[in-house]
């Protein structure tokens, strides 16, 4: 009898051709916790580090400008990507973290890249905690990435061109599994990055909290996935590469309203 | 960071409501690191619910449950202002502790 019921919705699912797989189970799981998100913790802890001094500089991150002027962290996560004059590239929240982290508090390039993200057994990183932290400082803000410098300019063409750029064993691109509506792989209804629709539902809910992993996990770790499941060389944290295609998806979602950390699978 | 528990607790019709989420990583024990090497096992064992000073529930938990673990539960009796607390205590020992107010 259950199997002719799950035969039955299969068929349905398939008939109807509905990208959302598992009928909302998993939104009413997001419903059932309401704000009792993991996150909060990894948000907390984030603005911990915030204030830690560290260093052979012994400074905390307090003087770090993300864009909006020394220290001001409110809406600051909404204007990424964005140019930096002091650092004379693009730069994605974790690559301007990590240049605060260097020029702020004189740690080396080695220490700050060496482990940013969880692996199995952690408990969340320094860099996952503040980049949670800074972007509940901008929910409900207005997506707002920078679009007037050259620079600017130049990463998004360079974010679209990577998007859209088939290589590696499998002959993939972003474009293969995002680039059209209503399909998913297994139970994970995939969002079309190429529309405004699409690129804001998914840009504006990372970082989140990730059920299966137990840690919060970034929009720069998103990337970083995408492309090892692409089976494509590591694309490394804050990297031009990664920075592009975060200001390619941030353009195609200017306007929609940041509601991370979100929650996830 | 473990031994946090975010607490809130709501009374209705003579009825409270207490949620609980807790900062713990739930190592089964039987998980690898990126090495190779074993993770050692770290679980809560034992979960305690108390309503000012009368324990209202007490669960024995197993590595089974998920990381940073989430409790509703429901008791009679509790009015605004009572003292809630949830503690537990994991396999090594460690205890986690956390009290609100019922509202």
């Amino acid at each position: 009898m259950q199997r002719h019921l799950i035969a039955a919705a299969t068929l349905l699912a398939a008939l109807t051709g509905t990208a959302s797989a598992d009928d909302g189970m998993f939104d009413e799981y997001r419903e059932m916790m309401g704000d009792d998100s993991p996150a909060v913790f990894v948000i907390d802890e984030g603005e911990e580090y915030w204030y830690e001094v560290q260093g052979p500089k012994a400074a905390s991150l307090e003087a770090c400008d993300l864009g909006l002027g020394p220290g001001v962290v409110e809406g600051a996560y909404a204007g990424f990507p964005r140019f930096f004059e002091d650092g004379g590239r693009v730069m994605d929240i974790e690559a301007r973290l990590q240049h605060c982290m260097i020029e702020l508090q004189g740690r080396s390039a080695e220490e700050v890249n060496r482990k940013p993200y969880s692996l199995r057994g952690d408990m969340g990183t320094e860099m996952e905690a503040l980049v949670a932290w800074l972007a509940d400082q901008s929910a409900g803000m207005v997506v707002n990435p920078g679009q007037s410098t050259p620079e600017e300019q130049a990463s998004y063409a360079l974010g679209e061109q990577i998007f859209f750029y088939r290589a590696g064993p499998h002959d993939f691109s972003c474009a293969t599994c995002h680039g059209q509506n209503d399909v998913r792989i297994r139970l994970q209804a995939l969002s079309n990055l190429t529309t405004h629709e699409g690129a804001a539902e998914a840009y504006t809910s990372w970082p989140a909290y990730r059920i299966s992993q137990s840690v919060v996990r970034t929009m720069g770790w998103r990337m970083r996935d995408c492309m090892r499941q692409q089976r494509l060389p590591e694309l490394i944290m804050g990297s031009e590469a990664s920075v592009a295609l975060q200001m390619f998806l941030a353009v195609q979602a200017t306007g929609a309203e940041m509601a991370a950390p979100g929650l996830k699978r | 960071m473990a031994g946090k528990i975010r607490i809130r607790a709501k009374a209705k019709d003579g009825v409270t409501e207490v949620k609980a989420l807790m900062r713990h990583p739930m190592e089964t024990g039987l998980r690898k690191d990126q090495e190779g090497n074993p993770i050692p096992a770290k679980f809560i064992e034992e979960v305690t619910v108390s309503h000012n000073d009368a324990v209202v529930m007490q669960t024995y938990w197993g590595a089974s449950v998920s990381a940073n673990p989430f409790l509703g539960m429901r008791f009679n009796g509790g009015a605004a202002g009572d003292t809630v607390t949830v503690t537990w205590v994991d396999n090594t020992g460690a205890t986690g502790h956390g009290e609100t107010k019922i509202r």
